[in-house]
C-alpha cells in the first residue's frame, strides 16, 4: 500500500473525518439530558442571583421553587401571550417580542424579575434585573456573557458591578429613562447611573444599551396599573 | 519485557521531574498561567490533559504505521480535538461550574504544545503501550506543576483551599490580609519561576552555563 498516494490520503481522511462525526454525534447526544440539568440550574442560579440569593447548583431548583411565584411572557404591550418563561431562549424570545417575565415573592413582597439580552464585545450578553413592587426601583441585578475578555469585560458578572444596580431607578419621574453605565467618575445626566468596568469600556456599554433596549420592551408591562 | 520494564518507567516518571514538560522544556506554560488562580480548576484541568495526551499518544501510535505521511498533522488535529470535544461534553455534564471558570481553556488543549510535541515525538515512533506511559508521564508532569501553581496561588491569593477556608480568622484578625496580586496571572509566572529555580538548583545537570 502506497501510502503517499493521494487516493489513499483522501480515503484515509474521509473515513478519519466520518468516524469521528459519529463519536461525536453519539457523546454528544447520551450526555444531552446532563447537561440540559446543568443548564437549566445554572439559569435557576441567575435568576435567583438578581434577587440577591445566592446558591449552590444542588439546591437551585428547590431554591427557585420556592421564591418564584410565577413565569410568563408578556408582549410589547405588556400583555400575557403563551409561552414557558424559563424555558425561552432570551436571544429567540426578543427576537419574537416575546418577553419572559417572573414574579418573586422575597420576605412577603413582591419582585418583578425581567430578562436582559443584548451584545457585548466578543459575544452575546444577558441577565435578569428585579425590580420592587413599585416597578420602578431596581431590587438587584445580574449579568452573564459568554465570550468576555477575563478580568476586563468579564467582570460584569461580579457583584461588586451587578450590585451597584440597587436602589437605582428605571423611571425618572414618567419617563422610561433606564440605567446608565458610566465610565467610573463620570456621570449621566437625567437618570441613574453606575460605574462601568476600567478596561471593559465596550462590554459597560454593551450592557448600558442591553438595559435600555431591553427594559424599553418591558415599558408598557412596567407602567400597566 | 515486562510492562514495567526500567526503560517503561523512565518513560513514564521522566517527565516529573528531569524532562518535565512545563519546567524543563517550556511547554504549556499558557495555561498552566490561566487556569491556577484556584485550585480545583488546576485539578481538573490536569486530569483533562492526562486523559487527552494519554488517549491521543495510544491512538495515533496505533495508527502509526497508516497515517498518510503528508496529512499526519491534521490527522494528530482530528484526534486531539475529537477527545478534547469528548472532555469538553463530559465536564459540561459532570463539573459545569469547573468547566465554566476553566471556559476556552478546555477547547483550548487542543493547541497545547505538550499535545502535538508528544504524538509527534513519540507516539508516531512508538508502540501503543508506550506511548500510554509517555503521555500519562507527560500528563501527570504538567499536572503536577499546574497543581503546586494552583495550591500556592489560592492560598496566599484567597486564603483557601478546594473553596475551603484554611487560614484561620485569627490571622486576619491580627492584620494579616490575602495577597490579591497571587489571583493575577503575571503572579502564575513568577511562581513558575520560582519552580524552575527550586527544581535547576537541585539537578544540576539542568543548569545552563
Amino acid at each position: 500500500m502506497n501510502r503517499d498516494s493521494n487516493v489513499y490520503t483522501v480515503v484515509y481522511a474521509s473515513v478519519m473525518v466520518l468516524l469521528v462525526a459519529v463519536l461525536l454525534a453519539f457523546t454528544s447526544q447520551s450526555l444531552r439530558s446532563f447537561q440540559k440539568k446543568n443548564e437549566d440550574n445554572d439559569k435557576r442560579q441567575q435568576i435567583l442571583r438578581s434577587i440577591n440569593v445566592d446558591v449552590k447548583a444542588d439546591v437551585a431548583e428547590t431554591k427557585y421553587n420556592e421564591l418564584i411565584e410565577d413565569a410568563f411572557l408578556v408582549n410589547e404591550n405588556g400583555q400575557k401571550v403563551d409561552g414557558d418563561a424559563f424555558a425561552a431562549d432570551a436571544a429567540k424570545m426578543f427576537n419574537e417580542k416575546k418577553y419572559p417575565v417572573f414574579i418573586a415573592k422575597v420576605d412577603g413582597q413582591t419582585k418583578y424579575i425581567m430578562a436582559l439580552y443584548g451584545a457585548g464585545l466578543w459575544g452575546p450578553l444577558w441577565g435578569y434585573i428585579a425590580l420592587n413592587d413599585d416597578k420602578n426601583t431596581v431590587y438587584g441585578a445580574d449579568f452573564s456573557h459568554s465570550g468576555e475578555t477575563p478580568g476586563l469585560g468579564a467582570e460584569i458578572t461580579r457583584t461588586e458591578f451587578s450590585g451597584q444596580f440597587a436602589g437605582k431607578k428605571v423611571f425618572q419621574g414618567n419617563d422610561y429613562k433606564s440605567i446608565a453605565v458610566v465610565k467610573p467618575g463620570k456621570s449621566a445626566i437625567g437618570q441613574d447611573y453606575v460605574d462601568g468596568i476600567s478596561g471593559g469600556t465596550i462590554t459597560s456599554q454593551g450592557v448600558d444599551l442591553m438595559l435600555f433596549d431591553s427594559l424599553n420592551s418591558y415599558v408598557n408591562f412596567l407602567t400597566a396599573k | 519485557m515486562g510492562l514495567l520494564s526500567n526503560k517503561n518507567k523512565a518513560i513514564l516518571v521522566d517527565p516529573l521531574s528531569k524532562n518535565n514538560p512545563v519546567i524543563v522544556q517550556m511547554l504549556g506554560v499558557c495555561s498552566a498561567l490561566a487556569v491556577t488562580s484556584k485550585l480545583e480548576p488546576s485539578i481538573v484541568m490536569a486530569i483533562s490533559v492526562t486523559a487527552v495526551v494519554a488517549f491521543a499518544n495510544v491512538i495515533i501510535s496505533l495508527l502509526r504505521n497508516t497515517i498518510p505521511n503528508r496529512i499526519r498533522i491534521i490527522v494528530q488535529l482530528v484526534v486531539v480535538a475529537a477527545l478534547v470535544t469528548i472532555v469538553s461534553e463530559v465536564l459540561k455534564a459532570f463539573a459545569y461550574d469547573v468547566n465554566k471558570q476553566l471556559s476556552v481553556f478546555v477547547g483550548l488543549i487542543i493547541t497545547n504544545c505538550i499535545l502535538m510535541g508528544r504524538l509527534e515525538a513519540f507516539a508516531l515512533g512508538n508502540g501503543p503501550w508506550e506511548s500510554f506511559l509517555d503521555g500519562v508521564g507527560n500528563g501527570l508532569g504538567y499536572g503536577l506543576i499546574l497543581i503546586i501553581i494552583g495550591f500556592f496561588r489560592e492560598l496566599l491569593g484567597s486564603g483557601t483551599l478546594l473553596g475551603i477556608q484554611v487560614i484561620p480568622q485569627i490571622f486576619y484578625d491580627l492584620g494579616y490580609v490575602n495577597n490579591g496580586l497571587m489571583i493575577l496571572p503575571p503572579m502564575a509566572l513568577i511562581v513558575v519561576a520560582v519552580i524552575i529555580w527550586v527544581h535547576r538548583s537541585r539537578n544540576k545537570e539542568l543548569q545552563e552555563d
